[in-house]
């Protein structure tokens, strides 16, 4: 007789490694995101180039190439990480480099006359990306912030191939052990739609939460 | 440890083994996706009411689950009900079925772009709906698809190291091996990751060419 419930509460404990993944590297996604979107319209062409860099760089592989890269080349440089800290950062450039394209579309598309606006008010860079533009462009990022947390959210499957134990590594220890296939893939499946169900739910709560002071200035 | 140049050429042909998988799982799992995502799309879009909202679930499901796991489903579960596939061929399964999707949601609009005038004229000229498809609506609605068909084409390929997780002995999984038997990961690893970087580089001017010619195709 194969004891479910543990095996059910091996993969609950991998569920929360994934979603604690899921956190942090959207976490870092997010900084990522702003700053290199950000450096991507900077008027200095050093940073413009180098934020250019880094996008195409980690656009230009897939997120297991460069979990594995972290994880087995960085420590000959001296770098050692945890899978945990290797999955994050992996994931969190991989996904940053994504939604900095984002950003910078976001930001390029808030009118002229919105910026013409603020330098007649005399308003620093600074006070005008932050009061005039930002909130803006905020709400035109986040649906494709959703998609991208999705898409971080099924990356986080790939860490269990560097021995993390998220909820794929335990599904596969739960096959290994029961000889049962169906089960413990199949639940893992359900349970990361129904996280991927709730980061759609949970962005278009904010989405609604951002646009709700720009009534009638956005058509 | 140092880069060691005389390493990389020894496993340059166990890597450009593993290169030409990578691109077979490629082809073939794009053909697949085109496929599939052709008969997703008709079906969401036609089908009666019950069969089209289960389409539609099942590319919402299929959309929201990481690949690996699916891979690990159609490997692992299918031989379980009498299903046996080669690691490659479950690859490109999976491949085909996961992009199938997303190419489903580019027809789907490619389609929904045809303005409505074109269908009523196809009617009034009394064409069968066969006609109305090939002769009308199809030829209008793919070459604005193609960009973001090849867009999902290049992230297939970059996909293609999953595999490995399935045992099929492509790039990453070649890699994988030499750096296992001989203790070094800098020149593997590193490697897999330039012949990415470098296709995807090429792929992407390749893109803005396709963007160029056929993306533009409403404003004349």
């Amino acid at each position: 007789m194969t004891d479910w419930p543990g095996y059910i509460g091996l993969i609950l404990q991998g569920a929360l490694v994934t979603l604690e993944l899921t956190v942090l590297g959207s976490v870092l996604a997010l900084v990522m995101a702003f700053v290199a979107g950000l450096g991507r319209v900077s008027r200095f062409l050093a940073v413009r180039a180098l934020a250019t860099t880094y996008i195409e760089f980690f656009r230009g592989t897939s997120i297991f190439v460069q979990l594995f890269w972290v994880y087995f080349v960085l420590p000959f440089a001296g770098v050692t990480l945890s899978p945990l800290q290797a999955g994050v950062l992996a994931l969190g450039l991989n996904v940053g480099a994504y939604g900095a394209e984002v950003v910078r579309g976001a930001v390029k598309a808030i009118g002229r006359e919105q910026r013409e606006a603020c330098i007649a008010l005399n308003l620093s860079r600074y006070q005008s990306m932050r009061y005039v533009i930002l909130p803006q462009a905020l709400p035109l990022m986040l649906p494709t912030f959703c998609n991208n947390a999705i898409e971080l959210l099924k990356g986080t499957a790939v860490v269990s191939l560097i021995s993390l134990t998220d909820m794929t590594f335990q599904a596969q220890v739960v096959r290994a052990q029961t000889g049962s296939t169906l089960v413990p893939f199949a639940t893992i499946l359900v349970l990361y739609f129904l996280m991927a169900l709730a980061i759609s739910y949970g962005m278009r709560w904010l989405e609604r939460r951002v646009t709700r002071g720009l009534d009638g200035v956005r058509t | 440890m140092e880069w060691d140049w005389n390493f990389v050429w020894e496993i340059m042909p166990t890597l450009i083994e593993g290169l030409k998988i990578t691109i077979l799982a490629t082809v073939f799992g794009a053909a697949l996706a085109a496929a599939i995502g052709l008969v997703f799309a008709i079906l969401r879009m036609t089908a009666p009411k019950p069969i089209a909202r289960a389409t539609a679930f099942v590319v919402e499901f299929i959309r929201g689950t990481p690949l690996l796991v699916q891979l690990y489903f159609i490997f692992y579960v299918l031989p379980d009900i009498g299903i046996r596939l080669p690691a490659l061929l479950a690859g490109i399964i999976g491949l085909g079925l996961h992009y199938g999707t997303y190419a489903a949601e580019v027809y789907r609009a490619g389609i929904e772009n045809v303005p409505r005038g074109q269908w009523e004229a196809a009617k009034a000229t009394n064409l069968t709906g066969r006609q109305t498809w090939i002769h009308v609506i199809l030829p209008q609605a793919i070459p604005p698809m193609i960009p973001a068909l090849a867009n999902y084409l290049i992230a297939m390929f970059k996909e293609t190291p999953l595999l490995s997780a399935i045992t099929v002995l492509e790039l990453m999984n070649q890699a994988k091996s030499v750096a296992n038997s001989s203790y070094r990961y800098i020149e593997p690893m590193t490697l897999v990751g330039v012949f990415f970087l470098i296709m995807s580089l090429i792929s992407v001017v390749f893109l803005r060419w396709l963007e160029d010619r056929y993306a533009r195709v409403e404003e004349h």
